[in-house]
């Protein structure tokens, strides 16, 4: 048990006769945020739907806790304690945040009360306790963003995915979605983060992996945040 | 066509009576089409294959309770032996071939019950004391009418708090919506699936005890068939993609079927089949996305 939490294993995924993401390897351990990076179509979506089984796996393999993810189905992934928060958000507009939050539980390992985990959502986003009876195609982005994490949080899972949470987002706001995960990080959760804010992302994660034509090209650290030309250099390798 | 239509009360109850089946039949498709997107074209020989356990259980003499108990068993290892053996294995497939898969369980289904009872079929007696009338404020009522209002009402408020107050209920609701988001949060497919099936093979055992009463004892292996093809236009013009407006669809159409039929002569009422489904083709062409929807709601996206 001395592997990390999440290991993705020389990873081949393949759309069609594309190849999507190429011999890609990486880790990340509890506690550990994660960067992914790189330019539109690089394969960062295609490295998080593989690890949750939404598209196969064609060589490699990806390990949590030492057990091979692949070939399992995204409940199952999800309900073994890797949750996903994915682009675009994905809210239920016509339910209530409530609800939203409850479909989360669906994913929790424990049969345990979802009550408390519920509570602790609520503590570590208020907006969403204010909102709660509200329906949650009412919320705003940034808002609905705040919802979609607290529904993948609720799950108490070990691995959390994010897909581009701070898309579209106003700064003020980015800021939230940033704080909320340092503070998911101080839990012990692995965080993996693939992101277009390339800077912000290299400064913010302890480390940060650069992906382009379904490769890895580099590793940055929040070091090199500040030192433009590498980061540059390595998106356009 | 009008100075033809004779209109009393019984006219009405009976349409009403119709119109609660339907309502039922309209939800039991629509349930299934909201998780799977497949629109269940042997939801007719389901109900046939009910009406016949009805009718066999009459034959052999049980007791009445028997036969209803006979009848949802039948309907619900039916319902779910199509999961298991045609919706799982094929519910990655594309629309079309789930849709035409639907089509040879429906023709099997049918083949089954001509090769098994012959074109006549059987007679299903067992409930036919509630053909009569009772009188109530001065208007003749068939037990029926009341018997199907009753348990429409009482099949669909249990649904709604199924759906509205509980776990598996929720989850059917988000996996209508958004499937895949749904899975990605740990909502089990299969369970949701075989879920919906099940609850759509109780309406349609329901459904089954209720036709053949209301409109026929004679069950062939066609029982139920025309049913079905009018409640899906009903389904389709109400709005296929949500639950509500599905089930107005189908009560709208069951009520306008045995008004109009109960209501014209019969010289007339040969037409009206072709009038409703004319009807149906002009309310599509008007508002695609069904008749009870809210703007912008009709669009079916599939996962």
């Amino acid at each position: 048990m001395s592997e990390p939490a999440l290991v993705v294993d020389h990873l081949e995924v393949r759309h069609g006769a594309v190849d999507a993401v190429r011999d890609l390897s990486l880790e990340v351990d509890r506690g550990e945020i994660v960067g992914l990076i790189g330019p539109n179509g690089a394969g960062k979506s295609s490295t998080l739907h593989a690890i949750m089984g939404l598209v196969g796996v064609r060589r490699g393999d990806i390990r949590f806790d030492g057990r091979s993810l692949v070939g399992r189905n995204p409940e199952d992934v999800a309900r073994a304690g890797i949750a996903l928060v994915p682009e675009g958000r994905r809210i239920y507009g016509e339910l209530t945040v409530e609800e939203n939050l409850r479909l989360g539980l669906a994913g929790r390992r424990s049969r345990s009360s979802g009550d408390d985990h519920l509570e602790r959502a609520y503590d570590l986003f208020p907006i969403v306790r204010e909102f709660r009876r509200r329906p949650a195609g009412v919320l705003s982005g940034g808002q609905q963003q705040q919802l979609a994490i607290a529904r993948a949080l609720v799950a108490d899972p070990a691995v959390l995915l994010l897909d581009e949470p701070s898309l579209g987002l106003a700064p003020t706001i980015v800021d939230i979605v940033f704080d909320a995960l340092a503070s998911i990080r101080e839990r012990g959760l692995a965080v993996l983060l693939v992101e277009q804010r390339a800077q912000r992302t290299v400064a913010f994660a302890d480390r940060c992996h650069v992906i382009s034509h379904g490769r890895l090209r580099v590793t940055l650290t929040p070091d090199d945040a500040e030192d433009t030309r590498t980061m540059v250099a390595a998106y356009f390798a | 066509m009008i100075a033809g239509l004779t209109v009393d009360w019984q006219t009405v109850t009976d349409a009403v009576a119709l119109g609660a089946i339907y309502a039922l039949m309209a939800v039991g498709i629509g349930l299934v089409f909201g998780v799977l997107r497949l629109v269940n074209f042997a939801y007719g020989q389901l109900i046939m294959a009910g009406a016949f356990a009805l009718a066999l259980a009459g034959e052999w003499n049980w007791p009445v309770w028997g036969g209803i108990l006979l009848c949802f068993a039948v309907v619900l290892v039916l319902s779910l032996l199509m999961d298991r053996l045609v919706f799982r294995p094929l519910r990655t497939e594309s629309p079309a071939v789930m849709l035409v898969a639907t089509f040879a369980v429906a023709f099997l289904l049918q083949s089954i019950a001509l090769l098994k009872f012959g074109g006549l079929g059987r007679t299903a007696l067992s409930l036919a004391s509630l053909e009569r009338p009772v009188t109530i404020a001065g208007v003749d009522i068939r037990k029926i009418t009341i018997v199907a209002v009753a348990a429409t009402v009482v099949c669909l408020v249990t649904l709604l708090v199924i759906l509205e107050r509980t776990e598996v209920g929720l989850h059917m609701r988000a996996a209508a919506m958004d499937f895949r988001t749904a899975r990605l949060l740990g909502v089990r497919a299969s369970r949701v699936i075989g879920g919906a099936v099940l609850i759509s093979g109780f309406l349609a055992a329901v459904a089954a005890i209720m036709l053949t009463v209301e409109e026929t004892s004679q069950v062939t292996p066609a029982f139920g068939l025309d049913d079905t093809i009018i409640v899906l236009a009903g389904v389709v013009v109400g709005g296929l993609n949500r639950l509500l407006p599905a089930t107005l669809g189908g009560f709208a159409i069951g009520f306008a079927y045995g008004f109009l039929g109960g209501a014209l002569s019969s010289n007339q009422s040969q037409y009206l089949p072709s009038f409703v489904f004319g009807a149906v083709i002009v309310v599509l062409v008007l508002r695609p996305g069904g008749l009870f929807t809210r703007h912008g709601q009709g669009a079916i996206e599939r996962v």
